[in-house]
This record gives C-alpha cells, structure tokens and sequence, in this order.
C-alpha cells in the first residue's frame, strides 16, 4: 500500500514543481504514469523510492513513512522492499548475469547473500528463461535478454512494491510484450504492487490503473488526485 | 566486505589489460630506483670489498681504473703490458711479495689468469674437488664457473683465440681441469687459473713440436745447418700438453722479457708498503704505476654516485610523471563510471561503500605493484652480484 499526501517538490535549479495532493496505491495494484518528457513521471518514483526527498507531505510505503527517514534507514528500506528496474537496465558490464542479479546483496549490508538467495536467483532465471546464461556477461546477451536480468534483480529481496521507469523502451516491440508479460507475472507472483513510467499507450491497458501527467488527471481508477506545475 | 571485495577483484580481473598496464608501470616506478640503488650499493660493496683486499698493485703507467679493474676483477680490458723481470725487481726490494698476473686470454667469455702459486695464498682459495695444478697445461677453475658449466676435474678447457681471423696466430691450447677451487664470493669464481707458464703457451712464446732431430721427421726438415735444424711448414705443433710431449715444449727468449699484465704486491707490513710506494713516486724515470686499489676504485664509486643521483632524480621525476598519468586514468575511469556508480547508489550501495570499492580498486593495484616491485628489489640483490661481473 502506497499512500502520498500533500506532497510538493522542486528541484534546485529550474523551474519545474511537482504538487500532489493525494495518491492512493494499493496492495498487489499495476498502475501506470504516462505523460510527456519533463512532466514528473520518474520524478514522483524516485520520491517513492527515497531516492528524492519531498520539501513538505507524507509518503508511506507499507506503513513506513520514507519522507522521514534518514539516508541509511531509508536505503536499508528501499533495498528491502522496493524493486527498481530502469529503461537502460543498468547493470555492470564486469559482471556475470548472476552476480548482476546478486548485486543488491552484495553491495547492501541489509541484505545477507547466503545459498537460498543464490537459489532463488537461479530460480527467477528460470522463470524468465535466462537460466542457460547465468554465466554469460550482459554484453553479450539481447536487450530484451538484458531487462530480464534487471527484472530478476529488481525481484530478487521479494519487495512488496516494483517500480519500473520506461521497462520497455529500449526494446523492439516483439521484446516490449515479451518483457512486459514476465514483469506482470513476476509481480503477480508475490502480489506486489507495480508503478510504471511509460510513454507506451498501447501497453496501458494492461494496468489496473492509468495517472495521465500531461492532463492532471488519472485514466480509470480515480482514488487519487495528482498534479503537476511548472 | 567480502561482496565489495568480490567486485574489485572481477572488475580488475574483467579490464585486465588497464590492470596489467597500470600495475605494470606502477611497479617499474617503485621499482627502478630501489633497484637501482640496489645494484649500486651492491657493487659499491663488492668492488670496495675486493680493493680493500688488495694491498698494492703494479702496471706500466697507463690508465690506473683499467689497470686496477683488470687485476682485481680480471676485466677483458687490457692494461698496457709489462714484462716479466720487473717482478724479479720488487722480489729485490724485499719490501713485498710479488704475484705476476697475466689476465689476457679467454676461454669463451671465461678469463684465463696466468700467476703462481702465492696467488692461492694470498687470495685465501683452495681447492675443493681434485688437485692443484702442477705442470704446464693444467689449470683449475672457479666455483661458479664450474658449477655453471658443469666443469669437472678431468675436463679440458680449450683457450679462444684473440682475434676470430688470426691465422698467423698460435693454436688455441687444450688445458687439462686438475682442481675446483671453493666457492669464495668474489671474480675469482668466474675465472681459470693456469700457471704464468701456461699463460706465455697460450700467446705463442713457448710452444711443443715434433723432435725434428729424430730420423723420422726428416720430411719435415728444412735445412740443417751446424746444430741448427730448421723445419717446414708441416711441422706439427702440439695444441695440448701431455705426458708424452711434455719435454717438447720449450720458451724461446728470456722469460723476463716475457709479458705480463701487472703484479700484485704484497707488502710485508706497513712501512714496506710506504717506502715501495715512495719508490715509485719518486722515481720520475720509472715507466710503472703502483697503485692502491681502494683509492682508486674510491674514485670510480664517487662518480658513481654522482651517476646515481642523478639517474634517482630523474626515475623520481618520471615517477612521479606517471603517478599522475594514472591518477588522471583512474579519474577518466570515475567519470566513465558515474552512471554505475548512480546504480550501485540506488539498488543500496551507500556512499561508504561504492567508495570504498573504488578506493580498494585503485589499493589493490598500487599494493600488487608494490609487492611486485619488492620482490623485484629482492631478486635484484640476489643477482646483483652476478650481474656486475658481466658488466666488469
């Protein structure tokens, strides 16, 4: 459950501000943001994430207030509970598929890599048909074959909430479906909540719920009311 | 930690070719100089060690390093010579003994010392596997050189000519191994010792042939004239000395005119030392030099020295060059970087951490390069001695 209220943000320099006066997300619940570049779509995941901190308002991700916390509470959270997939995958050219998808254990203290871990993450190659690369580096795999790599990172610590920032836009569009089917099933899966950024409206439907930036106004399901200045 | 450190070692070991580079001549900074001063001190040691041992030393006046270096480290240059009766002159003065060397010929690269028994006195060497040597021909060789060549008592040892075309020179003599001397740390156990005899055959002045006036080498007779025979051309004359020929060999000429390369002169105390000294000094006629050793190879080191400090200033300074070089390559790395940097950031790497992984990185080549360079010096000093023999 995800729950924002009276948030308001503006970055140093520019002119651009971000209000959100209320944003509902529930349990289990596949929202997508869509809007035009600039319109604050990756902007409101990272303040969901902590990686961004509002200037007023409340964020709560499973009852936990990340508004509030400090650096290292809030990345031990983040790393805990938040998957992160990005649309230029970002994973390290050094390392293998697996210790790509180890990566958040290793570099975090609050996560612990012991033989259950490393089981589950050849568990979840599987499941996105990466089992036979493991030991590939991500250089010499597909792009398509590169976010399923990320996604397995991303869900490796099982977080109660995965955000993706434009999943499917470097990839061609036999790939897009592809990827976007293992993302749902894999959320699915743990019922884990899922946020979106996309410019893709043909991949919208497939969300329970739509939050439109461009026209401050959500598409579908309206438990919420978001808006955008600048 | 040891997540962090798993990945420096696979992105070390991923961009293996910059890890190679940058280690590589990290080490060679660290290196050259500590080796450097190594190699220097070293030589300093052991060239001061041998001068120090060698009280006085005898030449025809010429270049004094060379006469030094030739007599104390049987270098291949050759002072200018001096003939033999001017040690039957220093035996007169009775102010010191005197030991002919004769340090000209070669066997392969292997210096062939001509001198007498004294010199294995003086020196303090002694035979470890066979016997001395006793008549013309034998000869017994250094430890090292033994060892390295597999050389035993019983083996022969063929002198190289001095010149690759030299045919109206003598023939290269066959010399019989009679004894291994004991390995002493010093160029004795890189050199053949023959008699001073020995030595003179090699370059020609004493020699062995048929007995030309016996009936059967009639065909190599010439002409016969009173008691003088005189034989052809087809005359062979013997390349090695054995039991058999051994009365053949005969000097023509008187052997104190027969050369030598200098005389070690062992004073018998310390005022027999200044008082040969001063009549050496004194003597404004005299065509030799007598040495000290030590003073002169004194000369040599503080030049050395000199070299030294400028060859360390100038490592430092390309040191420090390259030092730079590979900060500036580690800072291009970062900012290549930033984007996984921001990664590792944001999947839960704190500050802390994906800072010390890239600090580890940049430890873990300066401490490869450091123990490299280390075990470099090590290995120097064990060699060192080795390698200024080749150089002398």
């Amino acid at each position: 459950m995800i729950f924002l209220k009276d948030i308001e943000f503006q970055y140093p320099h520019g002119d651009f501000r971000l209000r959100i006066d209320e944003l509902k997300v529930g349990l289990g619940e596949k929202v997508a943001f869509i809007g035009p570049s600039g319109s604050g779509k990756t902007t409101l995941l990272n303040l969901i994430a902590g990686i961004l901190k509002p200037h007023a308002g409340y964020i709560q991700v499973s009852d936990q207030d990340i508004s509030k916390l400090a650096d290292s509470p809030c990345r031990d959270f983040r790393v805990s509970n938040i998957g992160l997939v990005f649309q230029e995958f970002e994973l390290l050219e050094y390392l293998t598929v697996l210790d790509n998808i180890l990566l958040p254990y290793r570099i975090s203290p609050a996560l612990k890599l012991n033989a259950s871990v490393r089981q589950r993450a050849v568990q979840l190659a599987q499941d996105v048909g990466i089992e036979d690369k493991l030991h590939r580096y991500t250089n010499q795999m597909s792009q398509g074959e590169r976010q399923r790599v990320a996604i397995c990172r991303a869900l490796l610590p099982n977080p109660g909430l995965v955000m993706a920032d434009e999943p499917t836009g470097n990839l061609d569009p036999a790939n897009k479906a592809h990827v976007l089917e293992i993302l749902f099933e894999c959320v699915s899966k743990t019922n884990a909540t899922l946020l979106a950024v996309t410019h893709d409206t043909h991949i919208v439907d497939r969300f329970d719920r739509v939050i439109d930036f461009s026209q401050f106004q959500f598409i579908g399901n309206t438990e919420g009311n978001a808006g955008v200045a600048g | 930690m040891k997540g962090m450190l798993y990945l420096v070692g696979r992105y070390l070991i991923y961009h293996w070719v910059k890890t190679v580079l940058l280690t590589a001549s990290i080490t060679l900074i660290l290196y050259l100089p500590s080796g450097l001063r190594v190699l220097i001190q070293q030589s300093r040691n052991q060239l001061a060690a041998r001068a120090e041992t060698t009280p006085l030393v005898v030449g025809t006046k010429g270049s004094p390093l060379e006469l030094v270096l030739n007599t104390c480290y049987f270098s291949s240059k050759v002072p200018e010579l001096m003939s033999y009766g001017h040690v039957d002159e220093i035996a007169k003065t009775e102010q010191a003994l005197p030991i002919p060397l004769y340090v000209r010929f070669h066997a392969q690269n292997d210096p062939i010392v001509g001198t007498t028994l004294d010199y294995f006195d003086f020196r303090g060497l002694w035979i470890q596997t066979g016997r001395q040597m006793s008549r013309l021909g034998d000869c017994v060789v250094g430890a090292q050189l033994a060892n390295r060549e597999g050389i035993k008592p019983g083996d022969t040892i063929i002198s190289s000519p001095e010149k690759v075309f030299d045919f109206a020179g003598v023939y290269p003599l066959k010399m019989k191994v009679t004894g291994i001397l004991a390995f002493s740390d010093s160029p004795d156990d890189d050199a053949i010792f023959v008699d001073i005899k020995t030595a003179w055959i090699i370059e020609g002045l004493a020699h062995g042939h048929e007995d030309l006036t016996r009936s059967e080498a009639a065909p190599r007779v010439l002409k016969r004239q009173d008691n003088v025979v005189i034989g052809n051309a087809s005359v062979v004359e013997y390349t090695e000395i054995t039991d058999e020929n051994i009365n053949s060999f005969h000097f023509h000429g008187d052997p104190a005119t027969f050369q030598i390369t200098s005389v070690l002169a062992v004073p018998r105390d310390h005022k027999s030392k200044t008082l040969l000294i001063g009549r050496y000094k004194t003597d404004q006629e005299t065509t030799f030099q007598i040495l000290e050793p030590d003073t002169v190879l004194n000369e040599l080191l503080g030049t050395i020295l000199t070299i030294e400090r400028f060859v360390i200033t100038a490592l430092v300074m390309v040191g420090i060059s390259t030092l730079v070089i590979a900060a500036l390559v580690f800072m291009l790395s970062l900012r290549l970087r930033k984007r996984e940097i921001q990664t590792m950031a944001m999947i839960g790497g704190s500050h802390l951490i994906v800072n010390l992984i890239l600090i580890s990185e940049i430890v873990f080549v300066l401490l490869a390069s450091a123990v490299l360079a280390t075990g470099l010096t090590i290995v120097t000093g064990c060699y060192a001695a080795d390698v200024i023999r080749i150089f002398l």
